[in-house]
């Protein structure tokens, strides 16, 4: 007999429906029939692990990874993962990517006419310690344009991605920063449908992560799905 | 189930995730031929609903060792761990929407209470224009178990059965070739499951 602890559904109104016409990239791609319900498994439950010295200290440092320093603000960017009942979520795989402080990808495909840096990748990763903390040192990262509409601008943001314990908890987002202007014409950002849930994805300045003629520092906790307090069998 | 915090939700990885999260050597799943069990190789295209190739999909499977065995604390059952097999990859689709990994050929694994189920491989789908991945299953074709199992079964239309089936597609360095296209919309739609 296996007993499932399953994890929890994803809340109504909490999530972007792959169906958003505003962003025209869904158009073509949203499946257009309703998903099949799925009861967790085994295999939905367990997910790829991680250790503690799987990465190492110039996967966190974005500002050394190259001969020379990027231009830009530098940003301490830390926070924790977490469940929905507030437990941390230790040894897990936290990777993010960005765009350099003038809006440009190190990526061969962006064509935005900004230029590039050639002391920033935009690019780290880390594993959680038993608090669920992750920390990087990086800059904040520019706006930029792009094709969806005419005059189209994203906000500043860091991409995330996150595994969690389960193959069920994995999350890839997209971290915002507080007070951005161009947040209210963004159609990915307004692609949450719960107020609550689409502020989550903001980030909080933080005096005391802010390093004193240094650097600023940003907090973006992640909260993964929690589970049921007790297994089902069938 | 009293939960008191809002989880994150997902948002689009965009077009231009290749260099934050390229990690070729996570497509061989077999640690250069160690793991044991049948090798395989999985592949296929990613489509849109035009059939349009995507260039700029990430796919990540997930899936037990030749034994049935996951590589995870809660898999409590009594079989062999493979210390060569962790059960994770993940791969980006090429400028013709193909995806390919290296891995072995999964067991059997039990599903709730006193079901088995079907040699199976979880799989997620993320992109440009998906504001959430997408959760889908590879099964193999020919395998006895598909017949009962539970998840399969959930799924009544036959035609829309078999997106979830996996058919050999010739042999490449001695391993069978596993094809697995994944339709995003439309006509032949894979079936994705929400969990
Ligand atoms: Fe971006």
């Amino acid at each position: 007999m296996t007993e499932i602890r399953e994890y929890n559904h994803e809340r109504a109104g909490g999530q972007p429906s792959n169906d958003w016409p505003a962003y025209t990239s869904t158009i073509k791609r949203h499946p257009q029939r309703q998903p099949v319900a799925l009861k967790q498994t085994l295999t939905e439950i367990t997910g790829p692990t991680f250790t503690s010295g799987w990465t190492g200290p110039e996967a966190t440092d974005l500002t050394k990874q190259h001969k020379g320093e990027p231009l830009g603000e530098r940003m301490i960017l830390a926070g924790r993962v977490l469940d929905e009942d507030g437990r941390p979520v230790p040894n897990t795989l936290v990777e993010i990517w960005q765009a350099n402080a003038a809006g440009r990808y190190a990526h061969a495909s962006d064509t935005h006419p900004a230029p590039l840096d050639p002391n920033f990748t935009g690019r780290g990763h880390m594993v959680t310690n038993e608090k669920g903390e992750y920390r990087f040192l990086s800059i904040i990262p520019g706006a930029y344009p792009w094709r969806n509409t005419y005059n189209a601008w994203r906000g500043k943001h860091v991409h995330f991605s996150v595994f969690g314990p389960a193959f069920a908890t994995r999350v890839i987002t997209q971290m915002y920063f507080p007070g951005d202007p161009l947040l209210e014409f963004d159609p990915i950002y307004n692609s949450v449908p719960d107020e609550a849930a689409r502020k989550r994805m903001i980030s909080r300045y933080d005096p005391n992560l802010s390093e004193a003629e240094w650097a600023l520092g940003y907090r973006f906790d992640i909260v993964l799905r929690g589970r049921h307090a007790t297994p089902a069998g069938l | 189930m009293d939960a008191k915090l809002i989880p994150t939700a997902t948002q689009t990885a965009g077009p231009f995730f290749h260099f934050g999260l390229l990690r070729p050597e996570w497509a061989d799943l077999t640690d250069g031929g160690k793991a044991k069990g049948d090798k395989i190789v999985l592949e296929g295209r990613v489509t849109d609903g035009d059939g349009a190739p995507l260039s700029d999909a990430i796919v990540e499977i997930w899936h037990a060792n030749a034994a049935g065995k996951y590589a995870h604390p809660e898999d409590a059952q009594d079989k062999p761990f493979d210390p060569h097999f962790r059960g994770f990859g993940r791969a980006f689709t090429d400028k013709d929407g193909v995806y390919r990994f290296t891995t072995v050929k999964p067991g059997a694994v039990p599903g709730r209470g006193n079901a088995l189920q079907a040699p199976h491989i979880a799989m997620s789908i993320a992109a440009r224009g998906l504001l959430h991945h997408l959760f889908t299953r590879v099964y193999f074709v020919g395998e006895g178990l598909n017949a009962s199992d539970p998840v399969l079964a959930t799924v009544e239309d036959t035609a829309r059965q078999r997106t979830l089936i996996a058919a050999p597609n010739g042999k490449a360095n001695g391993a069978t070739v596993w094809r697995f296209d994944v339709v995003l919309q439309g006509k032949g739609e894979t079936v994705f499951f929400d969990f």
